[in-house]
C-alpha cells in the first residue's frame, strides 16, 4: 500500500472550514474584551479623578522653598571595563556591589576605592545586581536570564564562582533583582514580562505576577509595616503594585507616554516615583490611587534610566540619558539641581541606606559617588 | 568593532529623535527661532549659519536655563547630528564662541536614515578619495581597504556611483557643495565614528516587542485587566488633599485635621525631620564622604553605648522607625517587660524570622511559636481576637509562610496604638533622649589640601575580621586593600 506523504499547509488558509470559523470567533472575543478594558479603565480614571481635589503642589506652598546646597562628586570608583549597569548599597552604607556589560560584578569599599571581590559572569549584560541584607552575599543575573546568588569570601585564594547558588530562572533576561527582608528570598522582574519571588535555598519559584504586556524593567519592594507589597515598571507604560503572597496586581497606574525604567518607594511607603523614557519623573499616590505630581521641564529632552528619593523624601534623584543628575523639589516640583560629571548615559542611581550619599553608574565605565 | 552594531531583528529600539527635533523645530521657528545669517569661509559665503554662542543665548533664553545646562543640551544636539559645525567640520564640538554652525538637513538625521549601510559608507570614502587624494585620514584609509576587501564583488558599482555624485555636485554652486560636504560628514562621523570617539548610535540592550502578536497573551490578559479594573473601581479612595498632606513622614495624626493649612507645629517637625535629611541638611560632626571622617559612622553603629539624639528622636517619627533600629526595639523591649507585655514583642520577631527565614524551617518554627505564644497555657501567651486566633489554628494544621500574618498584624496594631505612644511619653525614652548625645560639628581642617587617612572596615563577609589602616592620600585604589 502506497502512502503519500501529507503537505504542509500554510497556515493562513485553514484546510478546514471550522478552523476559519473559530478564528472569527476569537477575533470577536479579542475586541469584546479589549472594549470591556478599555471601558473599565477610562470609568476608573472618572472615579479617581472625583477625589482629586488639590495638587501636591498647591499644598506644598506653605513649605519652605530650599535653600542650595552644593553637591559634588566625592569618589570615583574605576575599574569596569564597559558600561556600568547596576549597582546595589551594602546595609553597612559604605560598600557597594556593581555589575557591567562586559559581564564583571565587582564589590567596592566605596569610602576607599579598594575593590573587594569581583566575579565574572558566564554572560555579557549583567543589568541586575543587588546586595544581600547581611552583607554576606550577592545576587546578580542578565542576559544568562538567571538570578545568581554569590556568597562572598574574604579568601583570596576562593573562586567565588566555585560556590555560585542558581536561583531564579526566567525566560527573558533578568532586569532586577532584590532581596526582601532577609538573605533567604529574592524577588526578580524580567524581559519575558513577569516578576518572580524565591526561595534561595531551594531555588523554589514562590510566587509569580503576571500582568504586565511587556518587559518587566524595574521593581522595588514596600516599607511598608506589613511589608507584603511590591512595585514594578515596564516597557507597557505601566506600573504596578503586588501584594506578594496571591500574585494579584492590586493597583495598577498607566500615565507614562514610554517605557517605565525604574521605580522607587517614598520612605512611608504611602507613594512612590517613577522614572521614564519620556524625560519625565512621575509621584503616585497609592491611597489617592492616582498620579500627583510630575516631574519635568521642558529642556530636559532624555529618558530617566534610575530614580531614588533623599532619606527623607523631599529630595528626589534622576539619573538620564543625557549624562546629568537632576535633583527635583518633590513637593513643590520644582527642579532644584542639575550636576554634570557622566561622560555617558546615567544607567543606575542608588541613595546610601543613611541618606549620606548617593551613587550613580554609567555607560562611561565609572561609578561616582555624590554628597 | 569600527562601527555600531545593527539592532536585533524585531526588537525595539529606545531611542527616537523626537525630543531632540522638538527643539531644533523650535530653533527654527520663523519668528521664535534663532537668528541666522550669512557665514564667510575663505572666499565662500554660506548662508543660514549660526555661531556657537548664539546657539547657546537661544537655549537659555528659550528653557530659562544657566549657561552650563544651554552648554550641555546644545552640545547633545551636535553630537547626535542635529547641528553640525562648519569651521573644523571633522570635530562634533559646540564652542561658546563665534565658530559657526548649521542645522542639519532632515533627510541626514539619525531617526530618518539609521542605519547607514557599508555600501554608502563605501560609496562616501571612494567620493572623498576621488575628489582629493589624501583627503582620507588614516582610520578611513584603513576603513576603505577593509571595505574593498569585504565588498569587493559590487566595487565596480561603489566607484561609479562616487563619480557620478562627484559630478552632479561639480554643478552647483560652491556654497552648496561646501553645505553638503559638511553635512555628509557630519553624518558619517557619527554613523562611523572615528576610533576612540563616543558611538552616539549605541541604545544599549534591545528590549523585546509588545506582546501585541501573541494571540494568548491578549486573551488572558485582558480578563486579567479587566479584574484589576474591577477590583479597583471597587477599592477605596482617600481624598488627595488628606493624602498629600502626609506627605512628610510624621503623618497620622496630622493627616485628620482634613485641613489644607499647615499649622506651625508641622512645620516646625517638617523641619526637624528635613534635619534628618545628611544630604539636605549635613549631619553631625560631618558627613563621612566629604570630610573622610568616618565618626558619624562610628557613632551610628547598630550598638553603641550613647545612641545621637537625632536617632532617638527618629524612634517617635513611627512605629517602624523604631522597631527597624535594633537600639531602639532593645529599648522597647525593656519597656515592655516593665509593662509585662513583652511577649507581644518576642511574638512579632518569631514571626517575622517565619516570614523571612529559611523554607526549610517553617514548619519547626510555627511549631515553636504556637507551644510558645498560641497554646492554651503557654509560657508567653499572646492575646489575640478568637476569630484571628480560630483562623490561625487552622492555618497552622497546614504550615506555610504566611500562616501567621493575621495574627502577626494584628498585636503589631496593638502594640502600636497601645504600647508605642505610652513608650514615648515614658521616662524611659526621655531619659533616653536627655541622654542622647548631640555631636560637634567637626572643625575644617586648616589645611584643606590634606586629606585624611580613610580607614578601611571590616568587611559583613566575614565579622570580626580586623580593621586595616589604608592610606587613601593618594586617591588611588591602595594595593594593600585590593585583593586581585
Amino acid at each position: 500500500v502506497q502512502v503519500n506523504p501529507v503537505k504542509s499547509q500554510p497556515t493562513t488558509s485553514p484546510l478546514i472550514p471550522e478552523m476559519a470559523t473559530q478564528e472569527v470567533q476569537l477575533n470577536e472575543t479579542l475586541a469584546h474584551l479589549k472594549t470591556e478594558s478599555e471601558t473599565l479603565k477610562t470609568k476608573l480614571e472618572e472615579e479617581r479623578a472625583k477625589l482629586h481635589d488639590v495638587e501636591l503642589h498647591q499644598v506644598a506652598e506653605k513649605v519652605e522653598a530650599l535653600g542650595q546646597f552644593v553637591m559634588k562628586t566625592r569618589r570615583t570608583l574605576k575599574g569596569h571595563g564597559n558600561k556600568v549597569l547596576c549597582m546595589d548599597w551594602c546595609k553597612d552604607k559604605r560598600r557597594i556591589v556593581s555589575s557591567s556589560q562586559d559581564g564583571k560584578v565587582i564589590v567596592w569599599d566605596a569610602f576607599t576605592t579598594n575593590k573587594e571581590h569581583a566575579v565574572t559572569m558566564p554572560c555579557t549584560w549583567v543589568m541586575a545586581c543587588a546586595y544581600a541584607p547581611s552583607g554576606c552575599a550577592v545576587a546578580c543575573g542578565g542576559l544568562d536570564n538567571k538570578c545568581s546568588v554569590y556568597p562572598l569570601s574574604l579568601d583570596k585564594n576562593e573562586n567565588l564562582a566555585a560556590k555560585k547558588k542558581s536561583v531564579a530562572m526566567h525566560t527573558n533576561y533578568l532586569s532586577a533583582c532584590s532581596f526582601t527582608n532577609s538573605d533567604m528570598q529574592i524577588l526578580t522582574s524580567s524581559g519575558d514580562g513577569t516578576c518572580a519571588l524565591w526561595d534561595v535555598e531551594s531555588g523554589q519559584l514562590l510566587q509569580s505576577f503576571h500582568g504586565h504586556a511587556a518587559d518587566v524593567l524595574c521593581l522595588d519592594l514596600a516599607p511598608s509595616e506589613t511589608g507584603n507589597t511590591f512595585v514594578s515598571g515596564g516597557c507597557d507604560k505601566k506600573a504596578n503594585v503586588w501584594d506578594m503572597r496571591s500574585g494579584q496586581c492590586i493597583q495598577s497606574f498607566e500615565t507614562h507616554e514610554s517605557d517605565i525604567n525604574s521605580v522607587r518607594y517614598y520612605p512611608s511607603g504611602d507613594a512612590f516615583a517613577s522614572g521614564s523614557d519620556d524625560a519625565t519623573c512621575r509621584l503616585y499616590d497609592l491611597r489617592a490611587d492616582r498620579e500627583v505630581a510630575i516631574y519635568s521641564k521642558e529642556s530636559i529632552i532624555f529618558g530617566v534610566s534610575s530614580v531614588d528619593f533623599s532619606l527623607s523624601g523631599r529630595l528626589l534623584f534622576g539619573g538620564y540619558n543625557d549624562y546629568t543628575i537632576n535633583v527635583w523639589d518633590v513637593l513643590k516640583g520644582t527642579r532644584v539641581s542639575i550636576l554634570f560629571g557622566h561622560e555617558n548615559r546615567v544607567s543606575t542611581l542608588r541613595v546610601s541606606p543613611d541618606g549620606t550619599a548617593f551613587c550613580t553608574g554609567s555607560w562611561d565605565h565609572t561609578l561616582r559617588i555624590w554628597a | 568593532s569600527s562601527h555600531p552594531p545593527a539592532p536585533a531583528p524585531g526588537g525595539r529600539s529606545t531611542h527616537d529623535g523626537s525630543s531632540m527635533e522638538k527643539v531644533l523645530v523650535a530653533m527654527q521657528d520663523p519668528d521664535m527661532g534663532m537668528k541666522m545669517r550669512n557665514q564667510r569661509l575663505l572666499i565662500t559665503v554660506i548662508p543660514h549659519a549660526m555661531t556657537g554662542h548664539d546657539i547657546i543665548t537661544w537655549l537659555i533664553q528659550k528653557y530659562h536655563i544657566c549657561e552650563e545646562e544651554a552648554l550641555h543640551l546644545g552640545e547633545m544636539l551636535v553630537k547626535y547630528g542635529y547641528i553640525y559645525p562648519l569651521k573644523e567640520p571633522r570635530c562634533l564640538v559646540l564652542r561658546p564662541d563665534e565658530s559657526p554652525y548649521r542645522f542639519q538637513t532632515p533627510y541626514f538625521w539619525t531617526s530618518t536614515r539609521w542605519p547607514a549601510s557599508e555600501l554608502d559608507y563605501a560609496i562616501y570614502l571612494a567620493k572623498k578619495n576621488i575628489r582629493k587624494q589624501g583627503e582620507l585620514v588614516e582610520y578611513e584609509k584603513e576603513r576603505y581597504s577593509l571595505l574593498h576587501k569585504r565588498i569587493n564583488h559590487t566595487w565596480d558599482f561603489v566607484v561609479m556611483q562616487a563619480r557620478e555624485q562627484l559630478r552632479a555636485s561639480k554643478q552647483r554652486r560652491k556654497a552648496d557643495r561646501i553645505v553638503l560636504e559638511c553635512q555628509e560628514q557630519a553624518y558619517w562621523l557619527i554613523n562611523r565614528p572615528p576610533p576612540g570617539v563616543q558611538n552616539m548610535l549605541d541604545w544599549g540592550l534591545e528590549r523585546v516587542c509588545l506582546f501585541v502578536c501573541v494571540c494568548v497573551y491578549h486573551v488572558s490578559l485582558h480578563p486579567q485587566q479587566i479584574e484589576t479594573s474591577r477590583r479597583a473601581l471597587g477599592r477605596n479612595r482617600v481624598k488627595s488633599s488628606i493624602c498629600l498632606e502626609g506627605y512628610w513622614p510624621l503623618t497620622a495624626a496630622f493627616c485628620c485635621t482634613n485641613t489644607i493649612n499647615l499649622c506651625v507645629c508641622v512645620r516646625v517637625l517638617l523641619c526637624q525631620y528635613q534635619n534628618h535629611d545628611p544630604i539636605m541638611q549635613g549631619c553631625l560632626p560631618s558627613n563621612p564622604w566629604i570630610s573622610d571622617d568616618i565618626a558619624y559612622w562610628t557613632m551610628n553603629s547598630e550598638i553603641v553605648p550613647v545612641p545621637t539624639r537625632l536617632r532617638v528622636e527618629r524612634w517617635s517619627f513611627s512605629f517602624m522607625e523604631l522597631l527597624s533600629d535594633a537600639m531602639g526595639r532593645r529599648e522597647f523591649m525593656t519597656y515592655l517587660e516593665k509593662e509585662f507585655s513583652a511577649e507581644n514583642l518576642h511574638f512579632w520577631q518569631e514571626c517575622e524570622e517565619i516570614r523571612h527565614g529559611e523554607s526549610s524551617k517553617i514548619i519547626e518554627k510555627v511549631e515553636d511559636v504556637y507551644k510558645n505564644f498560641l497554646a492554651p497555657g503557654a509560657a508567653r501567651w499572646v492575646n489575640i481576637d478568637s476569630k484571628t486566633m480560630d483562623k490561625t489554628l487552622e492555618g497552622i494544621k497546614r504550615p506555610h509562610r504566611f500562616v501567621m500574618d493575621d495574627a502577626q498584624m494584628h498585636i503589631y496594631f496593638l502594640m502600636k496604638k497601645d504600647s508605642y505612644p505610652r513608650y514615648l511619653k515614658s521616662d524611659l525614652y526621655k531619659n533616653m533622649l536627655a541622654k542622647a548625645v548631640v555631636p560637634q560639628e567637626t572643625k575644617k581642617s586648616v589645611f584643606p589640601f590634606m586629606r585624611r587617612q580613610r580607614h578601611s572596615s571590616p568587611s559583613p563577609a566575614q565579622a570580626g575580621a580586623p580593621a586595616a589602616e589604608e592610606d587613601g592620600r593618594a586617591g588611588t585604589n591602595s594595593a594593600a586593600g585590593s585583593h586581585f
